[in-house]
C-alpha cells in the first residue's frame, strides 16, 4: 500500500482508494448479513420470547376479564388502565418501590464497600472470610426472608429481640412498627456481598503503584481513598447500582412474607401479585403490568442516558 | 438498549406468568379424559385436592377404594390452596372437565352452584340409606347448600374455640367460664400478661383469611357484618368500630408485640412454647396442642368462643367434595365421593392411619366411635358442640343475605376483605386511625357489594 501510494499520480490515487473501499464495502455488507444470518434464530426466539408475552398481556390489559366472572369476558378499550391510574394505589406503590430500592442499593453499596476494603488487605484466612461474607446472596430470597422473620425479627424467639432485652431496651415490633425498615433491612443483607464482589474487583484491578506514588507525595490514607481509590471505583460503583436496581425493583419474597404490603411497602411487584391473584382480575392486572413497563423504560432511558457514564460511547474518563 | 429490553422482559414476565395460569390448567386436559370408560370399563377419575394431612391420608387410602371396585384408577392432583383455587376455577369456569371431582372450601359452594357448575348431589345420597345425609353435622351442610340443593359434602370441617392454659390461669386465679364473654376474656388476659408471656395471640397478618377470620366473627358478636340483607355494606357503623377498637386495645394491652407477623402458626408456636397464656382460633389447633410432641399437651382447656351480643361467635369452615357438571363420569364419581365422605372411611382412617387424624368436623357419628372419643377426648366433645350450634344462616345480630360466618360468599370477598386487612393493619400498628380505615374499607366493600344488588 504504501508503495503505490508513494509512486503513482493523485489521480490513480484517487481510483485506487476508491476501489478498495467498493470492494471493503462489499465485503463487509456480506460478512454483515452472515453475521446476522446466524444470529437470526437467537433473535427471532428473543423477540418470540420477551415480545409476544408482552403483546399478549396488551391484549388482556384491555380486556375485561375477571377469573372469577368467567362469563362475563369483553373488550373494555380503556377502563382498566382508567381504573388502575385513578384508583389511588399506583402512587404510593411507585413511592414504596423506589424507597425501598434506593435504601436497599445505597446501603448496600456502602456496606459492600466496607467490607471490599476490609477484605481487600491480605490477613489469615481471608479466602474463608470471603466465602462466608458472600453466603446472603446465595440464599434464595424466600429462604431468607424467613430465616429473619423467624430467627432475627421475631419478637419472642428473635434475636435483634434478645440483644435488646439484654440491653434492656424496648421490645421492638419491627413488622408492625417499622415494616419499611424492615423490607430495607432483608434487602441490604442480601445484597451487600452482590456490591462487595463488584467493588472487591474494582479494588483488586488497582495500580497499586499509584497508590504508593501517593504515599510519597504525602497523602495520608483518607486522602488516597478518597481522591484515588474512589473515582477509580466510580464505574464499579455504577454497574453495581445499576445492576442491584434492576433486581431490587422487581422485589417480592420479603414483601410477601414479613409484612403483606403494609405501612407503605406495597411495591409495584406485590400490587401486581394482589391485583392478579387474590383480586383474580386478569385485565386490571395486565394494565398495571403495562404502565409499569412502560415507566421502568422511561427511568431506564433516562438515567442511562445522564447517570450512568459506563454505558456512554468512547467512556468519558 | 441491552437492558432495556430486559427490564421489558422481566417486567412483562411477572405479568406473563400471572396470565398463563388459566392457560396451564386446560393444557392438561387432552390428558385428563383419555380412558373415558362407559359401564364395565376401565375408569381413570381424576380428582384435585387441597394439600392438607386429611387429604393426603385420603390419597394414601385410594388403593383400598381401588381394590374394592375393580377397573377404577384414582389420580390425586394435589395442590396448594392457592394454586387448588385458580386451577379448579379456570377448568370447572371454561368447563373443560380436566377433573372428576374437586374439593372446594365452604366458600365456594353456594357461589360455584348458583353458576350452574357442580351437579347436585341431593337425589343420590338421599337415595342411599346406609349413607345416612342426616348425619352430616346440620351447619356443615347448612353451608353447602344453595338453593335447597346440597352441591358438595364436606370432608372435613372445623369452627373456633378458645384455647388457654390451665396452669397459667390457675396460678394468676383466673377462671374462664365455658361460654365467655370477650370482655370477660380481656380481663382476664390482661391479668395474665407479663413482659414474657402475652396474655392472648390472635391473628394479625393481613389478609382475608388470616386477620378477617376471627376478626369478622368478633364484629359479627359485636352486631356489625360486612352487608345488611340488601348487599348495602355495613362496614363504617358504630358495632364495626366498637368491635375493631375492642381488638387493637386487647392487642395493645395483652397480645403480642407483632401483630403483622402472627397468624395461625406463630400462634401455635407462641401458645407450644408458653410465650402466650390464651388464644382464640380454629378447633382444629387443639389437636395439634395435644399432639404427642407438643410441651403444653394435657395443660389445655377449651371453652366456646368469645361473644358479645350473640350467643355462639364460633366461625365455620369445612373443605369438600364436588363434582363439576362437566364430568364425563358422574356416576363413577359420585361411588367415590360416596365412599370418601362415608362413615366407613372415616373408621377406615382410625384403623389405617389413626384415631386422631380421623377428618373431624363432618359427621355426628364420628364423635360417637369409641376410639375416637378417647384420642381426641380433649377437644372433641367441644368441637361438636360448637359446631352443631353455630348458625351459619344468621351468625350475626341482623339477617344476612349469604351463608356463612366468617366470610361473605361473593366472588370479591377475597379482594375487599385483603384490602381491609392492609388498613386495618395499619390501624393496628398506630399508622392511622380506625374512621379512616374503615371509611376506606366502606367503600370498597359497597363497590363489590354493588355488583349483587338486585
Amino acid at each position: 500500500m504504501t508503495t503505490t501510494t508513494t509512486t503513482s499520480q493523485p489521480s490513480e490515487l484517487e481510483d485506487v482508494r476508491a476501489s478498495t473501499a467498493t470492494d471493503k464495502r462489499r465485503v463487509q455488507r456480506t460478512e454483515l448479513w452472515r453475521n446476522r444470518g446466524l444470529l437470526l434464530p437467537a433473535v427471532i426466539f428473543l423477540i418470540l420470547l420477551t415480545q409476544i408475552p408482552f403483546l399478549t398481556t396488551i391484549g388482556f390489559s384491555l380486556t375485561k376479564w375477571n377469573l372469577l366472572y368467567p362469563n362475563d369476558r369483553a373488550f373494555a378499550g380503556f377502563d382498566n388502565y382508567t381504573s388502575a391510574l385513578t384508583s389511588g394505589d399506583l402512587w404510593p406503590s411507585i413511592r414504596a418501590t423506589v424507597l425501598i430500592t434506593a435504601f436497599s442499593v445505597t446501603l448496600a453499596v456502602l456496606f459492600g464497600l466496607l467490607f471490599a476494603v476490609l477484605l481487600d488487605r491480605p490477613f489469615r484466612g481471608r479466602a474463608l472470610a470471603r466465602t462466608l461474607m458472600i453466603t446472603p446472596f446465595l440464599i434464595m430470597p424466600a429462604a431468607a426472608s424467613l430465616i429473619w422473620k423467624y430467627s432475627m425479627f421475631d419478637t419472642n424467639i428473635g434475636m435483634l429481640n434478645w440483644v435488646f432485652r439484654s440491653l434492656h431496651l424496648p421490645v421492638v415490633a419491627w413488622s408492625t412498627e417499622h415494616p419499611m425498615a424492615t423490607v430495607v433491612i432483608v434487602l441490604t443483607w442480601q445484597f451487600t456481598p452482590f456490591m462487595m464482589l463488584i467493588l472487591l474487583a474494582g479494588l483488586q484491578g488497582q495500580d497499586k503503584g499509584i497508590l504508593e506514588a501517593a504515599q510519597v507525595d504525602g497523602a495520608g490514607t483518607w486522602r488516597t481513598f478518597t481522591w484515588i481509590t474512589l473515582p477509580h471505583l466510580r464505574m464499579y460503583i455504577e454497574i453495581g447500582v445499576l445492576l442491584g436496581s434492576v433486581i431490587i425493583l422487581q422485589v417480592f419474597d420479603p414483601i410477601a412474607i414479613l409484612t403483606k404490603g403494609t405501612g407503605g411497602t406495597k411495591t409495584l411487584a406485590y400490587l401486581l401479585y394482589e391485583r392478579a391473584f387474590i383480586g383474580l382480575d386478569v385485565g386490571q392486572a395486565a394494565a398495571y403490568g403495562v404502565v409499569t413497563v412502560v415507566l421502568t423504560i422511561i427511568v431506564a432511558t433516562i438515567a442511562l442516558k445522564s447517570v450512568f457514564k459506563v454505558f456512554m460511547a468512547g467512556g468519558s474518563r | 438498549m441491552l437492558a432495556n429490553k430486559r427490564m421489558l422482559a422481566l417486567g412483562t414476565g411477572a405479568v406473563a406468568v400471572a396470565m398463563t395460569v388459566a392457560a396451564c390448567s386446560s393444557g392438561a386436559v387432552q390428558s385428563g379424559n383419555g380412558s373415558t370408560g362407559a359401564a364395565g370399563g376401565a375408569v381413570t377419575l381424576k380428582v384435585a385436592t387441597v394439600n392438607n394431612g386429611q387429604m393426603k391420608d385420603m390419597e394414601k387410602l385410594k388403593s383400598e377404594y381401588e381394590k374394592a371396585n375393580p377397573g377404577v384408577t384414582v389420580n390425586f392432583q394435589v395442590m396448594e390452596e392457592g394454586d387448588l383455587r385458580a386451577a379448579v376455577t379456570a377448568d370447572v369456569a371454561s368447563g373443560a372437565g380436566q377433573y372428576d371431582i374437586v374439593t372446594i372450601g365452604a366458600y365456594e359452594t353456594p357461589q360455584w352452584g348458583a353458576n350452574g357448575w357442580l351437579v347436585d348431589l341431593t337425589p343420590e345420597l338421599q337415595a342411599d340409606a346406609s349413607y345416612d345425609v342426616a348425619d352430616l353435622l346440620p351447619p356443615v351442610r347448612d353451608v353447602n347448600t344453595f338453593d335447597n340443593k346440597l352441591f358438595a359434602v364436606p370432608f372435613y370441617g372445623e369452627s373456633s374455640i378458645l384455647m388457654y392454659n390451665k396452669e397459667v390461669m390457675d396460678k394468676a386465679g383466673v377462671t374462664i367460664p365455658q361460654n365467655p364473654s370477650w370482655q370477660q376474656v380481656a380481663d382476664a388476659a390482661k391479668k395474665v400478661n407479663t413482659a414474657d408471656m402475652a396474655g392472648i395471640c390472635m391473628r394479625g397478618k393481613p389478609g382475608w383469611g388470616d386477620l378477617f377470620a376471627p376478626l369478622t366473627t368478633v364484629v359479627q358478636t359485636f352486631g356489625g357484618n360486612w352487608y345488611d340483607s340488601s348487599w348495602k355494606a355495613t362496614v363504617d357503623t358504630p358495632e364495626w368500630k366498637q368491635a375493631v377498637s375492642f381488638y387493637k386495645t386487647m392487642l395493645d394491652q395483652s397480645g403480642e408485640k407483632d401483630p403483622v407477623s402472627y397468624s395461625f402458626n406463630e400462634c401455635l408456636t407462641a401458645l407450644k412454647e408458653g410465650k402466650a397464656a390464651m388464644w382464640a382460633d380454629a378447633s382444629v389447633a387443639a389437636s395439634m396442642l395435644e399432639a404427642a410432641d407438643s410441651p403444653v399437651k394435657g395443660k389445655m382447656g377449651y371453652a366456646h368462643m368469645p361473644v358479645d351480643k350473640t350467643k355462639e361467635s364460633g366461625w365455620l369452615w369445612s373443605w369438600n367434595l364436588a363434582i363439576p357438571t362437566s364430568t364425563k363420569q358422574k356416576d363413577a364419581a359420585v361411588k367415590f365421593v360416596k365412599w370418601a365422605t362415608s362413615k366407613d372411611y372415616i373408621k377406615l382412617v382410625g384403623t389405617k392411619i389413626g384415631w386422631s387424624n380421623v377428618p373431624p368436623g363432618s359427621r355426628t357419628s364420628t364423635y360417637d366411635i369409641p376410639e375416637y372419643k378417647d384420642a381426641a377426648k380433649a377437644y372433641a366433645p367441644i368441637t361438636l358442640d360448637v359446631m352443631s350450634s353455630v348458625n351459619p344462616k344468621q351468625p350475626g345480630i341482623n339477617p344476612q343475605g349469604w351463608v356463612g360466618i366468617q366470610y361473605v360468599s361473593i366472588p370479591e370477598f377475597q379482594d375487599v376483605g385483603n384490602q381491609c386487612a392492609q388498613l386495618v393493619a395499619d390501624y393496628l400498628a398506630d399508622r392511622g386511625t380506625i374512621d379512616d380505615a374503615l371509611s376506606k374499607c366502606q367503600s370498597i366493600a359497597q363497590a363489590a357489594g354493588d355488583k349483587h344488588k338486585k
